[in-house]
């Protein structure tokens, strides 16, 4: 490839992400109003977040002096005009169920969410990979048959039934793992602590994930394996081994990143129910208090990042994609 | 080739078996005595007095002027000596204890008292409590350890408002609605534990604090873990993890006397479940269906069947272990052959449906409920039963709260609440005409001259005697045309490890979690030799 070609071939991959990110904006500010004007239509009433117990015993001339002062008589756009004039100022709002600032709510959460979703989308991948490869090597043999049908069946298992499965196993039967939480009731966060919590929610979430993967790994390893190329390599008196890791593999690997892509909505749900079932300080299950008690400024934050999150996603494998196979047009 | 997914593998199962034997026992079981870890199924929103926490007392973070004792008796805590009210009850005037200081090390005054109630009192801070201070006029510094609070009227119980926890002036000083304030999640006051660390949804962890003028608490640490569904905290407290909790009376009784080291406590409480017959309903209006509904209401029989036999039945909001102000003849007995004739001679026949009617109307109203308690749920599914064997329809709807709201001037409702301190603060905002229909206060707008008659009585009485018989009187009042259906007071369980003494027993408000309890006095419990 000349110094040319890998020239444009950059070129091509700025301008598709600048394109995309282009795109991202008016995507973002949608959901944003979206979420907003869904909250303004949902009949909770804030106040009751703001006073908790003590609504039952507070007057009505003291419930109505509270809703001037928090603004939650203003009309719908009033309030959406005052919050996205705090983002441009870069003041995200206040959380009104956690009591926080959402910049510091974000801040305080989401390292632990990467850290587990890292650690899922890993355990995905290796997992899927080695069961995928070793399952369409040995097509139709015993360990093929177990992982197709062990797949197919755990595409139809909802996340927190794994979860909960897991949980009454490994950590109530067995006792290898912890129940639930970051650390041991008061222990600080250690690296040791933090780990031997996160085995069973990071391996739950990752295998919860998994059967698409394998499933997809299985099915391209197979096409890959009747090509012309892979019959060739056959032909050159090549070992089985080269054959498939060497030249059949690849081939399949290209459509395996991109569904990796698409699958990161299903990886920030999967995270969603992981997290409240494990009682995982994370930011998605900021998303289920937000959500229930119609915490607007956190959900509105929250939504942005999911959808920023999946936008994120497709790009990345889209991008991986284009510099893995140069036959990829990235224009496109 | 194959070399290398096998490495993969290898490497996998090597690191799962090694997770897998890592030791998991630690928890609470075995470690050190002062330190003590619980569980709770429910979650602060806020620690922030002025937004409603530890308002009842037992703060922990704050202490308040007065508190009250094992006995629901006053004690002076940042006062000196009980409140002194002006001989026109229009005016309490309380000296404040010396030497105090807040865990940020500044001293506390007379300033931080004032600044703290004249936030309460400034809606631009927005204070969730505000409204049980209506009496409230002002309050003023009259020197460095003097403070006097004038009222727009005369009111005996205003000292046990005086409970509320005191906040340092300084963190006062912006007039914002506190839900944004740092000290709404970071705590500074006087009381004798601080706050080291609240990981939101997983844990709080409290030290003692050390200057603290009570002297220094022997439990030097306290972690709240919190973990909201019930049969998993009891599961976590079996593996050892905790040193106490509070559970479902049924669950709590299952670790009774099992050798598992805990005991068990069933704390009786001033926390009724009560069910509002509006005046506005052309039924629950009727004098006749609301004297037959209390007749008809088989309370014992609900404490059995749906509490596990935990609770005292209730027919006013002031509970029988209050045995200086519950009127015993103010008890509802359940006698159906009574109720019967009741409605029989106030001329609701039962039609062939076994529904009675009077002049066309129906004896027929809706029940509402909020749809996720199901301790209500269950008292008003026997509550109906009970009514529909006296020949009274009555429909149940679970709803959410911003429903419930508009129609409780209209439509029957569980209604919870309770405190076990002086009968004015329950029986007063509950029942007097004053409060008819005003937020969640008196919400069936229930109406009764003599029972007004009482409660402003016993609020204006500087006897106690007096003041008891007052609050008597408004009872029999009520007994006589009652408002209301109340079912049962609830017992709360707790389960507390062996380790510690100095627990006092105490009749629970409507409060939740464990800063109430066995540990409402934790500052003073030593370690077990």
């Amino acid at each position: 490839m000349s110094v040319a070609v890998v020239g444009s071939r950059c070129r091509e991959l700025a301008l598709l992400v600048a394109r995309r990110l282009a795109f991202a904006v008016p995507v973002l500010v949608i959901v944003a109003v979206g979420v907003f004007l869904l909250a303004a239509a949902s009949p909770f009433d804030p106040i009751y977040q703001y006073y908790g117990v003590d609504v039952f015993t507070a007057t009505a001339e003291d419930l109505a002096a509270t809703r001037a002062r928090l603004g939650l008589d203003d009309g719908v756009l009033t309030q959406l005009g005052r919050w996205l004039a705090g983002i441009a100022s870069g003041d995200l709002g206040t959380s009104r169920s956690l009591r926080q600032p959402v910049a510091q709510v974000i801040a305080e959460r989401l390292p632990w969410t990467l850290l587990l979703v890292t650690v899922a989308l890993v355990v995905a991948i290796v997992l899927s990979l080695v069961a995928g490869v070793v399952a369409a090597w040995c097509q139709g043999g015993l360990f093929d048959r177990m992982v197709t049908a062990i797949g197919h069946a755990m595409e139809g298992i909802p996340p927190f039934v794994l979860a909960l499965v897991a949980i009454a196993i490994f950590a109530l039967g067995l006792g290898w793992f912890p129940v639930a939480g970051l650390t041991d009731a008061g222990a600080p966060a250690s690296a040791e602590q933090v780990l031997r919590h996160l085995a069973l929610p990071a391996l739950v979430l990752g295998v919860s994930q998994t059967p698409w993967l394998v499933l997809h790994v299985r099915g391209s390893l197979l096409a890959a394996l009747g090509e012309d190329h892979v019959a060739g390599a056959r032909a050159r008196g090549l070992t089985e081994a080269t054959v498939v890791l060497r030249h059949a593999l690849p081939t399949a690997l290209l459509p395996f990143v991109t569904l990796l892509g698409t699958r990161v909505p299903e990886l920030v749900t999967g995270a969603v129910l992981v997290e409240t079932v494990f009682s995982w300080p994370g930011i998605a299950e900021a998303v289920v208090t937000a959500a229930l008690a119609v915490d607007f400024p956190l959900l509105a934050a929250l939504s942005v990042l999911a959808t920023a999150a999946v936008l994120l996603g497709s790009l990345a494998a889209d991008v991986a994609v284009a510099l893995a196979d140069p036959r990829v047009r990235a224009d496109g | 080739m194959l070399r290398p997914v096998l490495i993969v593998l290898g490497v996998l199962s090597l690191a799962l078996a090694t997770a897998c034997s890592a030791p998991t026992a630690s928890g609470a079981a075995g470690g050190d005595p002062t330190r003590m870890v619980l569980a709770d199924g429910y979650e602060p929103d806020s620690l922030h007095p002025l937004l409603g926490y530890g308002v009842e007392g037992a703060a922990k973070f704050f202490d308040g002027l007065v508190t009250h004792d094992a006995d629901r008796n006053l004690a002076p805590a940042l006062a000196a000596e009980l409140p002194v009210v002006a001989a026109d009850g229009l005016s309490w005037t309380v000296r404040l204890r010396e030497g105090v200081r807040f865990h940020d090390g500044s001293a506390f005054d007379a300033d931080d008292v004032v600044a703290t109630y004249r936030a309460l009192l400034d809606p631009a801070h927005v204070s969730s409590v505000r409204s049980d201070y209506v009496m409230l006029a002002g309050v003023d510094r009259i020197d460095p350890r003097t403070v006097r609070f004038s009222l727009r009227n005369p009111d005996m119980a205003f000292p046990h408002r005086l409970t509320l926890g005191i906040v340092p002036a300084e963190s006062l000083a912006t007039p914002a609605p506190l839900e944004q304030h740092p000290t709404a999640a970071a705590p500074i006051g006087t009381g004798p534990y601080r706050l080291v660390e609240w990981r939101r949804g997983s844990a709080m962890e409290l030290a003692a604090n050390e200057e603290y003028f009570g002297g220094p608490p022997a439990v030097k640490s306290i972690i709240i873990v919190f973990a909201p569904d019930d049969n998993t905290r009891a599961q976590r407290m079996r593996s050892g993890e905790f040193d106490g909790t509070v559970l479902p009376p049924a669950l709590a009784a299952t670790f009774d006397g099992d050798g598992s080291g805990f005991t068990v406590h069933h704390h009786s409480s001033a926390d009724y479940r009560t069910i509002t017959l509006p005046s506005a309903h052309p039924v629950t209006g009727d004098p006749a269906i609301r004297l037959a509904l209390n007749h008809a209401a088989d309370r014992q029989g609900m404490i059995d069947a749906l509490l596990a036999g935990r609770g005292a039945p209730a027919s006013t909001p002031i509970p029988q272990v209050l045995a200086e102000y519950a009127e015993p003849s103010a008890q509802f007995r359940f006698d159906r052959a009574q109720a019967e004739r009741i409605l029989d001679e106030a001329g609701w026949v039962r039609g062939p449906d076994g529904t009675r009617a009077r002049d066309g109307v129906p004896a027929r109203f809706n029940l509402m409920y909020p749809a996720t308690d199901t301790v209500r749920r269950d008292l008003a599914q026997g509550f109906t039963s009970d009514a529909r064997a006296v020949g009274i329809d009555v429909a149940l709807e679970g709803l959410g709260w911003e429903a419930i709201e508009p129609r409780m001037a209209t439509d029957a409702l569980v209604l919870a609440g309770g405190n076990p301190f002086d009968p004015d603060l329950v029986g007063y905002p509950l029942l007097h005409s004053s409060y008819a229909g005003d937020g969640f206060n008196n919400p069936a707008h229930y109406h009764n001259p003599a029972v007004d008659a009482g409660l402003d009585a016993a609020r204006r009485a500087t006897d106690p005697a007096q003041r008891a018989a007052a609050v008597r009187d408004w009872q029999k009042a009520y007994a006589a045309a009652p408002g209301f259906v109340f079912l049962v007071f609830l017992d709360h369980s707790y389960l507390v490890r062996e380790r510690w003494d100095g627990y006092r027993q105490v009749v629970d408000p409507h409060t939740h979690g464990v800063t109430w309890g066995p540990w409402w006095n934790v500052e003073d419990w030593i370690l077990r030799s």
